[in-house]
């Protein structure tokens, strides 16, 4: 008697293979892909320039954060930002044009399966890619960096619960491109807020008090400002334990959303294509 | 200057079909101001001075950078990205087989109109910059920040042309934009700020400094004249360098899709 794979076994199956494919691919466009991570490191590089030069003409700390401390912020967000990229959802308006979902739409798994398997495999790549740049940036910046095995434990975790909650706000926001051509202006609204309040411009702590107190309403600072600060920022374990709690409640929150917005969006979708 | 001309009307009239992308231009580029100007308020909040440059200085900074970062996604970075695709599609044979020079034809061909919104944002953003400066800029530094306004554009022009190039040996140049948009941020805050190294590289390998800081300094009185002559000099050999590099690219060139 032949038995069925379960379910879970089946989404196993199709991430590995999916995220062993991506790993092939992004290995054949090294050049490439360095070219991308080094894009990336630009900007937390800039702002920790930024940064550290107040600090120095400041006596060493902005806020009590020491330079050292900022270093260590701003080369551990590269880590992180590099694990938050995702499918855009700019590029949702090129997939409908082109039909290109209609194919997926044939397909037994839900749309968003792909992208998350697909990215999560580039991880790996862009991770071996960035290690030497992490090096140089440690040599050049001197980050404070003690954390401790439980910190690293949860950081582990929370960068791949901050991937989880990106992928999913993002899916939600592509939707809109089926109810409107004009979803361009939503997610640059989006991105603003996202900017600000996540911890991806400043360590929240350097914000206004009514920002920190808006950043704890919103997703944000659970895919950044999170993550960092459980590998740099010292955090109680009871408070890295609480973390994690958000991060599963906006992963509720974000699998509910797709769910819903997929339904009500995908009635508009009336491309053909490959 | 006539093929030129041809193109820039082409370039307008298709643009003028989605007049729509006017508005959501014009709220794009409100918002990546409102964030610029966020991120300095932030930091002017902790301190009166980065580096010597006071935030009034520094707006005059931003305004260059995002002034001639609408230039280049108006017109240069439209058509280096059309051409890293053609390479990689094979249909690049359809602009090098025409009766004209090449690096003019593939450098003329894609306008985004509406991108030249951030032109006037920027203006805005140096103008009053310049405003609470409490100084007023002479003829001469208005003549000077006007040249090398130009000098600035064509060195991003030169970069990205040298960079797209490149796509006649990595064919998958996918990263391009989000490359150049990563180093594009370093000009928001004046060169001096970077440590040597950065410093060195964003001015010689990568002309940020060039383009943004210098004409900065002539609007904010910090501008030596020698470095007029410096960027002058500079500009000219990396145009010749990119047009050489341009040429030698296009003799490695083998698709063949007419």
């Amino acid at each position: 008697m032949s038995s069925q794979p379960s379910a879970l076994r089946s989404y196993v199956d199709f991430y590995a293979t999916g995220m062993r494919t991506q790993i092939a691919t992004q290995f054949q466009y090294r050049a490439a892909t360095y070219m991308y991570t080094l894009g990336m490191v630009t900007e937390p590089v800039i702002y920790l320039v930024v940064w550290r030069t107040i600090a120095n003409q400041h006596g060493g700390t902005v806020d009590g954060t020491g330079a050292g401390q900022i270093a260590a912020y701003y080369i551990v967000w590269t880590l992180v930002r590099t694990f938050n990229i995702v499918f855009t959802p700019f590029g949702w308006e090129e997939r409908i044009r082109e039909g290109q979902l209609s194919s997926q739409l044939l397909r037994p798994l839900h749309p968003v399966h792909y992208d998350m398997a697909t990215f999560a495999g580039h991880k790996i790549p862009w991770l071996v890619m960035y290690a030497p740049i992490a090096v140089a940036l440690s040599l050049v910046f001197h980050p404070t960096l003690d954390p401790r095995p439980i910190e690293v434990v949860v950081f582990i975790v929370a960068i791949w619960g901050a991937y989880v909650i990106r992928s999913l706000n993002h899916f939600v926001l592509g939707m809109l491109t089926l109810l409107t051509t004009r979803a361009t202006s939503i997610f640059q609204i989006w991105f603003l807020g996202e900017l600000l309040v996540s911890g991806r411009l400043v360590p929240l702590t350097f914000m206004p008090p009514w920002a920190q107190s808006i950043a704890a309403w919103l997703p944000f600072k659970w895919t950044f400002y999170f993550p960092i600060e459980a590998l740099v920022g010292g955090m109680p374990t009871h408070a890295l334990l609480t973390g994690l709690l958000w991060q599963c409640f906006w992963t509720g929150v974000g699998c509910v959303l797709v769910w819903a917005s997929f339904k009500v969006a995908i009635r508009h979708y009336s491309a053909v294509g490959n | 200057m006539k093929l030129a001309w041809t193109y820039l009307r082409l370039g307008v009239l298709n643009e003028m079909q989605y007049r729509a992308n006017f508005f959501v231009a014009i709220v794009q580029s409100l918002l990546g101001v409102a964030v610029a100007i966020a991120v300095l308020a932030l930091v002017y909040s902790k301190t009166n001075a980065l580096n010597g440059w006071t935030q009034s200085e520094l707006l005059v900074v931003l305004g260059v950078q995002i002034l001639l970062g609408g230039v280049i996604h108006a017109t240069v970075q439209p058509n280096m990205e059309r051409l890293t695709q053609e390479v990689q599609d094979g249909k690049l044979d359809f602009a090098l087989s025409k009766p004209a020079d090449s690096q003019l034809l593939i450098s003329l061909r894609e306008l985004r109109l509406w991108q030249l919104v951030d032109v006037m944002s920027g203006g805005i953003v140096i103008a009053v910059g310049v405003s609470r400066l409490g100084r007023s800029v002479g003829v001469g530094h208005a003549f000077a920040f006007l040249a090398l306004l130009v000098i600035g554009a064509s060195l991003l022009y030169c970069f990205w042309l040298i960079l797209a190039t490149g796509s006649f040996w990595v064919v998958s140049m996918w990263f391009l934009s989000d490359l150049f948009e990563g180093i594009y941020q370093v000009g928001r805050w004046p060169i001096g700020v970077y440590p040597g190294w950065l410093r060195y590289s964003m001015t010689y390998l990568v002309p940020i400094g060039f383009a943004v800081t210098v004409p900065a300094q002539a609007l904010t009185h910090r501008l030596a004249w020698t470095t007029v002559l410096v960027a002058v000099a500079f500009a000219i050999v990396v145009f010749l360098v990119a047009r050489r590099f341009w040429r030698f690219g296009v003799t490695k060139y083998s698709g063949a899709s007419a």
